[in-house]
C-alpha cells in the first residue's frame, strides 16, 4: 500500500471513527435532573457535576427547593409519579415509604455489578440514608451527604480573660467546651443578655421551627442523650416507658429550660436558616445546628477562622452521648425514564477521588476512605467535630408513614417548649397516645 | 319615501346568526359560546368536587399509589367529627373569624364614614388607606414576623415606645396569648380597607334628599345616623361581613407565614390543618371526609345569612 492510499484509508478510518463516537454520544447523551434542597451543598454539587458532564457528555439539570417546602415538593413529585428528577437526594426519613412503595428503584444489583460496596461508606449513613426495612442489606439509595447536628461556639469571647474570670467565680470552672448539657446550660445563661463589644448578646440558637421538623430535631438532638429510645429495642413498637421515660421527660424538660433562659427574643420558629443568621450577626454564643453550616461560618469574614470552634452534641446525666442525623442519600427515581443514565451519575459519584474533591468542595462524603484519610481530621477545624458526631448518630422514624409520626411530635414539642402547655410528661404521653394511633393505622399492631 | 334613522339602524342590523348558518337556531349557537364555560367549570369545580365526595368514603393515599383502596364508608367522617384536635381547629377559626369580622366592621364602618365627608386630600387618603390589600398575603406575612420581631420589629419599638416597656420583652408571634392576636391585627390591618371600600359605596348611595327631609323634620345627627345612615348601608355591611367571613374561614397563606399555626397549635386554623392531613400526612381519604364537612359549613352558613342579607335588602 503506497503512503498516500494508506494516509486515505487512516484519514477515512479516522472520519468514520470520530462519526461513530459523536453518534454514539448523542445516541447516549442524556439530560438529567438531579432534586435536591436549595443549600450551599447543592450549589457545590452543581460544580462538581461539572466533571460528570465533561466525560459522560449527559448535561446536569439541577431542581433545588428550599428546606421548608422541599418535602412537600418533592414528596408531591414522586407520587404523583412526576418525571420532573431522575436522581433524587431525598431526606433520609423518605426512605421506608420510598422503598414501599416503590418510588425509588432498588440498586442493590446495580452495586453488586459495579462492585460498589456498602461497607465502603460510614455505617450510620447506610442505615440511616439507604436501607429498608433498617438493617437489612436492601439498599436504595448511596450516601450521597452525610449530616449530624453539632454545635458552633464564639471561640473568640470564650477566649476574653475577663469572661473567663468572671465564669470561673460564678461556676467553678474554665470556661471551655462543655462535656455536658448541664455545662452547656451553664455557659448559654451566662451569656444571656450580655453586653459584649457594646452590644447585646444571647445564649444559644436552638431548633423551634414548628411547620416543618425543626423542633423536632433539636428537641430529639437533646433526648437522646438523656435516655429517650424510639421504642422497646427487643419489641419494636412498643413505645410506652421509652418515648415517654422519666429520662425523656428530663430530656425534653431540658429543652423547655433551654429555650426559657437562653434563647434570643422571638426565637419561637427558627430552623436552620433562623439559626444561622443569629451566629453570623453575632447575637449567640453558641448554635446548634447541622454541620452543613460550619464551612460557611469557617469563612465568614466575621466571626468565621479563629472566632468560632465547633463541638460535639456534649453528654446527657447519665453520660450518653448521641446526635441527630442529617443528611440524604442519593436515589434513581423509578418514574424515570432515564434510570440508565441516572444509575451511570450514581456510579461516578460513588468513585473515591469523586467523593475527596466533594469533601474539598464542602460536601460531606459519607466514604470512609476520605473520612479515613490520615489527613481529614485536620483538613479543616470542624473536620474532627464531623467525625466524632457522625460516631454517636440516631435518626427520626423512617417509616412509610414518617410524616405523621413527625407531625405528631412537631405539635407535642411545639406546644409544651414554646407555648407552654402543659408538662414535658404530658407532651411526651400524647406524643405515645399519637405514635400508637399512627401504628395501629399501618397494622403494627 | 323619507330614510328615517330607524330604517337606516334596522338595514344595519345584521340578519339572525342562525339564518347565515344553516341548521343550527339561535339557541343551539348560544350553547356553543357557553358551552367552553360550562365545560370548564364542570372540569375545575363540579369534577373535583364530586371526586373529593367519593374519596372521603375510602381509605385512599395518595402516597400508597399501590395500596388496595376500601370503601370505608362514614369511618372517615366519623373520626374527623369525634376528633378533639379538630375541634380546637374549628375554636381558633372561629375566634379569628370573629375577632376579625368585628375589628375590620368597625373601623373600615367608621373609615368610610369619615372619607365620605368632604375634605381636601379625600382621594389621596382613599388611595393609601386601601393600598395594604393590593399587597399579596405571603409577602403581608412575611414583612409582618419583621414588624413583630422583638428586637428590630417597629410594632415592638411602638409598643415600647407608648407604654414603656422593653420591647425585646415579648414576641407577638412566640408567645401563646398574643399569637392569635396578632393575626388578628395583621388580617384586620391588610383587609378593612375592603370592608371601607363596601361601606363608602353604600353610604354614597344614599340620596341627599333624605338628609334633608330629615333635617326639615330636625332630626337630629344622631338620629340621622341610626335611621338612615344605619339601616341604609347595613346590606352593604352584611355584604362586607359574608365576604370577608368566607374568606377568613379559609385562611391560609398570611397565618402560615406569620406564625406556621404555632406556638404549639394555637393559631393552626382549619386550612392549615386540613393542609397538614392532605398533603403532609397523605391521608387523602380522611382528608377529602374533612373538606366536605369545611364545605357543607361553609356553604349552609352562607345560605343562611344570604337569606338574611335578601330580607334586610327588601326591607
Amino acid at each position: 500500500m503506497s503512503m498516500r492510499k494508506l494516509k486515505s484509508v487512516l484519514a477515512a478510518g479516522a472520519l468514520t471513527g470520530i462519526l461513530a463516537c459523536g453518534a454514539a454520544t448523542s445516541a447516549q447523551a442524556e439530560d438529567l435532573t438531579l432534586c435536591w434542597a436549595a443549600w450551599d451543598p447543592a450549589n457545590a454539587l452543581v460544580s462538581l457535576s461539572k466533571d460528570y458532564e465533561a466525560k459522560s457528555g449527559n448535561k446536569m439539570h439541577f431542581e433545588f427547593v428550599p428546606w421548608p417546602n422541599f418535602a412537600d415538593r418533592m414528596l408531591n413529585e414522586l407520587n404523583s409519579g412526576g418525571k420532573l428528577c431522575d436522581l433524587m437526594i431525598g431526606d433520609s426519613q423518605w426512605i421506608g415509604g420510598a422503598a414501599e412503595n416503590k418510588l425509588y428503584i432498588k440498586l442493590n444489583d446495580f452495586f453488586d455489578k459495579e462492585g460498589i460496596k456498602m461497607s465502603d461508606f460510614i455505617p450510620a449513613t447506610v442505615t440511616g440514608y439507604s436501607e429498608w426495612p433498617k438493617g437489612s442489606p436492601n439498599y436504595w439509595a448511596l450516601p450521597a451527604f452525610g449530616d449530624v447536628v453539632g454545635w458552633s461556639y464564639r471561640k473568640d469571647w470564650f477566649s476574653r480573660p475577663e469572661l473567663k474570670a468572671e465564669f470561673k467565680t460564678k461556676y467553678g470552672r474554665d470556661l471551655a467546651v462543655p462535656k455536658t448539657f448541664a455545662e452547656l446550660k451553664d455557659i448559654a445563661a451566662f451569656f444571656q443578655g450580655r453586653k459584649i463589644d457594646g452590644k447585646t448578646v444571647y445564649g444559644a440558637a436552638i431548633y423551634t421551627e414548628r411547620g416543618s421538623e425543626g423542633i423536632t430535631m433539636g428537641a430529639m438532638d437533646v433526648l437522646y442523650s438523656f435516655g429517650f429510645e424510639y421504642d422497646n429495642p427487643k419489641k419494636p413498637y412498643e413505645l410506652e416507658g421509652f418515648v415517654n421515660s422519666a429520662k425523656s421527660v428530663k430530656g425534653l424538660e431540658f429543652y423547655k429550660q433551654l429555650y426559657d433562659c437562653c434563647v434570643p427574643p422571638g426565637s419561637s420558629d427558627a430552623y436552620m436558616s433562623q439559626n444561622i443568621d443569629a451566629y453570623k450577626s453575632g447575637q449567640v454564643a453558641l448554635q446548634m445546628n447541622f454541620a452543613f453550616t460550619w464551612p460557611g461560618i469557617n469563612a465568614d469574614p466575621n466571626i468565621g477562622g479563629e472566632k468560632s470552634g465547633y463541638f460535639p452534641n456534649p453528654a446527657g446525666p447519665d453520660g450518653k452521648q448521641f446526635a441527630q442525623l442529617g443528611g440524604q442519600g442519593i436515589s434513581v427515581v423509578a418514574a424515570s425514564t432515564k434510570q440508565k443514565a441516572a444509575l451511570e451519575y450514581i456510579k461516578w459519584f460513588a468513585q473515591p477521588e469523586v467523593q475527596a474533591k466533594w469533601w474539598q468542595m464542602g460536601g460531606y462524603s459519607a466514604l470512609r476512605a476520605v473520612v479515613e484519610d490520615p489527613g481529614f481530621a485536620k483538613s479543616q477545624p470542624y473536620a474532627q467535630t464531623f467525625l466524632d458526631s457522625m460516631a454517636i448518630v440516631k435518626d427520626f422514624w423512617a417509616e412509610p408513614a414518617y410524616a405523621s409520626l413527625l407531625q405528631a411530635s412537631q405539635k407535642r414539642f411545639h406546644n409544651y417548649v414554646v407555648a407552654g402547655n402543659g408538662t414535658a410528661k404530658e407532651a411526651l404521653d400524647g406524643l405515645v397516645s399519637d405514635w400508637k394511633d399512627i401504628f395501629e393505622d399501618e397494622g403494627k399492631y | 319615501m323619507l330614510d328615517t334613522s330607524i330604517d337606516r339602524a334596522a338595514r344595519a342590523t345584521p340578519p339572525a346568526v342562525a339564518r347565515r348558518i344553516r341548521g343550527l337556531s339561535d339557541r343551539a349557537i348560544a350553547w356553543i359560546f357557553v358551552a367552553p364555560s360550562i365545560f370548564l367549570l364542570l372540569a375545575v369545580n363540579i369534577f373535583p368536587l364530586i371526586w373529593t365526595i367519593r374519596l372521603s368514603f375510602t381509605n385512599f393515599r395518595v402516597n400508597r399509589p399501590n395500596a388496595e383502596v376500601e370503601f370505608v364508608g362514614l369511618k372517615n367522617y366519623i373520626s374527623v367529627l369525634t376528633n378533639g384536635d379538630i375541634w380546637l381547629t374549628m375554636q381558633a377559626t372561629a375566634h379569628f373569624l370573629i375577632a376579625t369580622l368585628v375589628l375590620q366592621v368597625l373601623i373600615g364602618f367608621s373609615l368610610a364614614y369619615l372619607i365620605n365627608k368632604k375634605f381636601r386630600g379625600n382621594d389621596l387618603w382613599t388611595t393609601i388607606i386601601v393600598l395594604p390589600m393590593m399587597l399579596s398575603p405571603a409577602v403581608v406575612g412575611n414583612f409582618w414576623t419583621f414588624l413583630y420581631q422583638p428586637q428590630i420589629g417597629l410594632f415592638n419599638y411602638a409598643v415600647g415606645f407608648l407604654t414603656g416597656t422593653d420591647p425585646s420583652s415579648f414576641s407577638m408571634i412566640g408567645d401563646a396569648s398574643l399569637a392569635p392576636w396578632a393575626i388578628v391585627i395583621v388580617d384586620t390591618w391588610m383587609w378593612t380597607p375592603f370592608v371601607m371600600l363596601i361601606c363608602l359605596a353604600g353610604l354614597r348611595s344614599i340620596p341627599n334628599s333624605i338628609y334633608e327631609a330629615a333635617e326639615c323634620d330636625r332630626a337630629s345627627k344622631w338620629r340621622q345616623f341610626w335611621t338612615i345612615t344605619i339601616p341604609m348601608v347595613l346590606p352593604f355591611l352584611m355584604l362586607a361581613i359574608l365576604f370577608r367571613g368566607i374568606e377568613n374561614f379559609k385562611m391560609f397563606d398570611l397565618v402560615v407565614q406569620l406564625t406556621g399555626g404555632g406556638p404549639g397549635s394555637i393559631t393552626e386554623l382549619t386550612s392549615i390543618n386540613l393542609k397538614r392531613e392532605a398533603f403532609e400526612k397523605w391521608r387523602t381519604g380522611y382528608a377529602s371526609a374533612y373538606a366536605v364537612i369545611l364545605f357543607v359549613t361553609v356553604f349552609g352558613l352562607a345560605s343562611i345569612y344570604v337569606k338574611a342579607l335578601n330580607k334586610v335588602k327588601q326591607r
